[in-house]
C-alpha cells in the first residue's frame, strides 16, 4: 500500500487537505488549535457508554490503523538513527554514538515487531516511505553538505528530540483504539515506555530536562517557518493541566503543585492527524 | 482505616454477575454486585462471601481494582522521594542530581494526589485505599548516593512495568489515556536516573543504560510489563500497610 495514500485516509480531514501542499497542511494544522478534547473528559466518567464516545475521542480509528501509524513513526525513527550512525557525526562522542545505537537499535526491532505483528493479523505493512531529514535542504544533520560536524550534531540532537517526543504522544494517542486486545494494547504500551525512555534520554543530552515542561520546545527558532511549525505542534497542548477534568494544580500547594511540575507530571496524546502531519514533514514519498 | 471492604462484600449478590458489569451500571452506584466477586465456588451464592480478612484492605476489581493499585503505587514513590528530599544526600548532591529528584518528588505527589482526588470522585469511600498507606524504607540510606538512586531506579522501572502491565485491565478509555499519560513520566524519570548511575560507569554499556538491554529487550524492543501480582510481590518489602489484590491477575 502507498504510504501517502494511506496516510491520507488515516487522516479523518483528508478532504479539507486534498490536492494542498505540505505547507498548506500545516496551516490547515496549527489553526485546528489546541486539543482541548481530552481535557474535558469529567470525573464522573466511569461508565459503559463512554467508552465508545471516549474512543472516537481519542482519535482511536481501528486497530490496524494504529499499528500501520505506528510503524510509520517507527520506519521514520529507524532510517533516522541508522543515517545519523552512518553520517560520522557521532563518531567522535563516544556518549552520543552509544546513545544512538541503543534507540537505533530499538526503533529496528520496533519495525520488526510492528511488520510482524501486522501480517499475523492478515494485513500488509504499509510500504516504507522515502524520508528526506533535511527537509527540502533546510537542514544538514548527516553533514552530507558540509556544514561541519558542529551543525550538524545540534540539528541531529534536535531531530530526534522532536521524533521521541512525538512518538510517546503519538503511541498515547493510539491507545484508545487498541483496547479491544490485550496483547496488541500491551505490546504498544510497552513501546510507548521505551520511547519515553529515550525521549528522556535525548533531551538530558540537549542539556534540557527528561520532562516537558508546560509547551516549552527546548528548541531554538530554526530559521525555517515549516520547521518551526512543526516543532510548535510537537509540543503544542503538553501545557494542559487538567487530568479528568480537575486541574491538577489545584489538588495541592507547594512545589509539586506550580504550573510547571503539573505540566511535567502528564504526557499529553497527540491524536493521529497530528502526529501525521508532524510526520509528513519529513517524508517525500 | 479498618473493614474497607466489609460492606462491599455483604452487598455481593449473586455468582453470575461479572466484574465487568460495574460498567454497565451508574459511574457512582457503585456499591453493589460487580466489585466483589472472589470467584468463590460455594453453592450457596445468595450468602455473603465470608471475608477471609476483614482486617485486610482489598483493591478491588476493574477500574477501581487499577486505580487503587495505582494510588498505592504512586503512594510508594510519594514517600520515597519526600524522604530524599528530607534526607542528606539530596541536600548536599551536586545541582543536577537535586533538580531531578526533586522534580521527581513534585510528580510523583502529583500523581499521588490525582489518584485521591479521581477515586474519591467516582467511587464509595470505603472501596478507595486509605490515603496514609505506611511504608518502611529502613533498607534505604537517605544519605548515600548510590542508595538513594538505585532504590530510585528500582521503583520507576517498577513503575513502568506496572503501569504497562495494567493497561490491560482497565476498561474505560479516559483512565488508560491517563494512565499512558503518567506512565511515559515514570519512564522519563527512569531513563534520567540510569542515565546518572549510566554516566559514573563511562563506558558504552553505562551511556546505554536509560534503556539498557537488563531492562529493554533487545530483540524486541518492548519494556516490561508485570501483573499487578506480581508488582505488589517485589515491592512487598516497602509495603507495611498490609491490603491484597484478590481480584487482579
Amino acid at each position: 500500500m502507498n504510504l501517502i495514500k494511506f496516510l491520507d485516509e488515516f487522516t479523518s480531514d483528508n478532504l479539507a487537505k486534498k490536492g494542498a501542499s505540505r505547507r498548506d497542511a500545516f496551516s490547515t494544522f496549527t489553526s485546528l488549535g489546541k486539543k482541548a478534547a481530552i481535557a474535558a473528559v469529567p470525573f464522573g466518567m466511569a461508565v459503559a457508554s463512554n467508552k465508545a464516545k471516549a474512543a472516537t475521542m481519542f482519535q482511536s480509528n481501528n486497530a490496524v490503523g494504529a499499528l500501520q501509524l505506528a510503524l510509520t513513526l517507527e520506519y521514520l525513527e529507524a532510517d533516522f538513527y541508522a543515517k545519523a550512525l552512518d553520517s560520522g557525526v557521532l563518531s567522535n562522542n563516544a556518549k552520543a554514538e552509544a546513545i544512538y545505537q541503543q534507540i537505533s537499535m530499538h526503533e529496528s526491532a520496533h519495525v520488526n515487531l510492528l511488520k510482524s505483528t501486522l501480517e499475523s493479523l492478515g494485513e500488509t505493512p504499509v510500504a516504507e516511505p522515502m524520508f528526506d531529514f533535511t527537509v527540502g535542504g533546510n537542514f544538514d544533520p548527516f553533514n552530507d553538505n558540509n556544514s561541519g560536524n558542529e551543525v550538524a550534531y545540534t540539528q541531529l540532537l534536535i531531530l530526534a528530540q522532536a521524533f521521541e517526543d512525538t512518538g510517546v504522544r503519538a503511541y498515547k494517542g493510539q491507545a484508545g483504539a487498541l483496547m479491544g486486545n490485550s496483547d496488541l494494547l500491551t505490546a504498544a504500551l510497552q513501546i510507548h515506555s521505551v520511547e519515553a525512555r529515550h525521549a528522556s534520554e535525548i533531551r538530558r543530552l540537549r542539556g534540557l530536562e527528561g520532562w516537558i515542561t508546560l509547551d516549552n520546545t527546548g528548541i531554538p527558532d530554526l530559521g525555517v517557518p515549516d520547521a518551526n511549525e512543526g516543532v510548535e505542534a510537537v509540543y503544542d497542548g503538553e501545557e494542559n493541566l487538567s487530568q479528568g477534568g480537575v486541574d491538577v494544580s489545584t489538588l495541592g500547594d507547594g512545589s509539586p503543585f506550580t504550573p510547571e511540575a503539573s505540566s511535567q507530571a502528564y504526557d499529553e496524546i497527540l491524536t493521529g492527524d497530528e502526529a501525521t502531519t508532524i510526520a509528513s514533514l519529513f517524508i517525500v514519498s | 482505616m479498618k473493614n474497607k471492604n466489609v460492606k462491599v462484600e455483604s452487598l455481593v449478590t449473586k455468582k453470575g454477575n461479572k466484574r465487568r458489569q460495574f460498567l454497565k451500571m451508574s459511574g457512582l452506584a457503585i456499591a453493589g454486585s460487580g466489585l466483589i466477586l472472589s470467584c468463590s465456588d460455594d453453592d450457596d451464592f445468595t450468602e455473603p462471601i465470608p471475608d477471609p480478612d476483614p482486617e485486610t484492605f482489598d483493591l478491588g476489581g476493574g477500574d477501581l481494582g487499577v486505580l487503587n493499585y495505582a494510588y498505592a503505587l504512586e503512594q510508594l514513590e510519594a514517600d520515597f522521594y519526600t524522604k530524599v528530599v528530607n534526607g542528606s544526600y539530596w541536600s548536599g548532591a551536586i545541582e543536577e542530581e537535586k533538580q531531578i529528584l526533586q522534580d521527581l518528588y513534585n510528580h510523583e505527589v502529583n500523581h499521588r494526589e490525582f489518584f485521591k482526588a479521581a477515586l474519591n470522585a467516582n467511587f464509595d469511600a470505603n472501596v478507595v485505599l486509605p490515603e496514609s498507606l505506611e511504608f518502611d524504607f529502613s533498607s534505604v540510606d537517605f544519605s548515600n548516593r548510590d542508595s538513594v538512586l538505585e532504590t530510585a531506579k528500582l521503583l520507576e522501572d517498577t513503575g513502568v512495568k506496572a503501569y504497562n502491565g495494567a493497561g490491560k485491565l482497565i476498561e474505560t478509555a479516559a483512565y488508560l489515556v491517563i494512565a499512558g499519560k503518567i506512565v511515559s513520566v515514570e519512564a522519563r524519570h527512569a531513563a534520567a536516573i540510569r542515565s546518572i548511575i549510566g554516566n559514573d560507569m563511562n563506558t558504552m554499556e553505562g551511556f546505554k543504560l536509560f534503556a539498557g538491554d537488563d531492562i529493554v529487550n533487545s530483540t524486541t524492543g518492548l519494556d516490561g510489563a508485570e501483573n499487578p501480582s506480581v508488582i505488589i510481590n517485589a515491592a512487598g518489602g516497602f509495603i507495611v500497610t498490609p491490603f491484597t489484590a484478590n481480584q487482579l491477575p
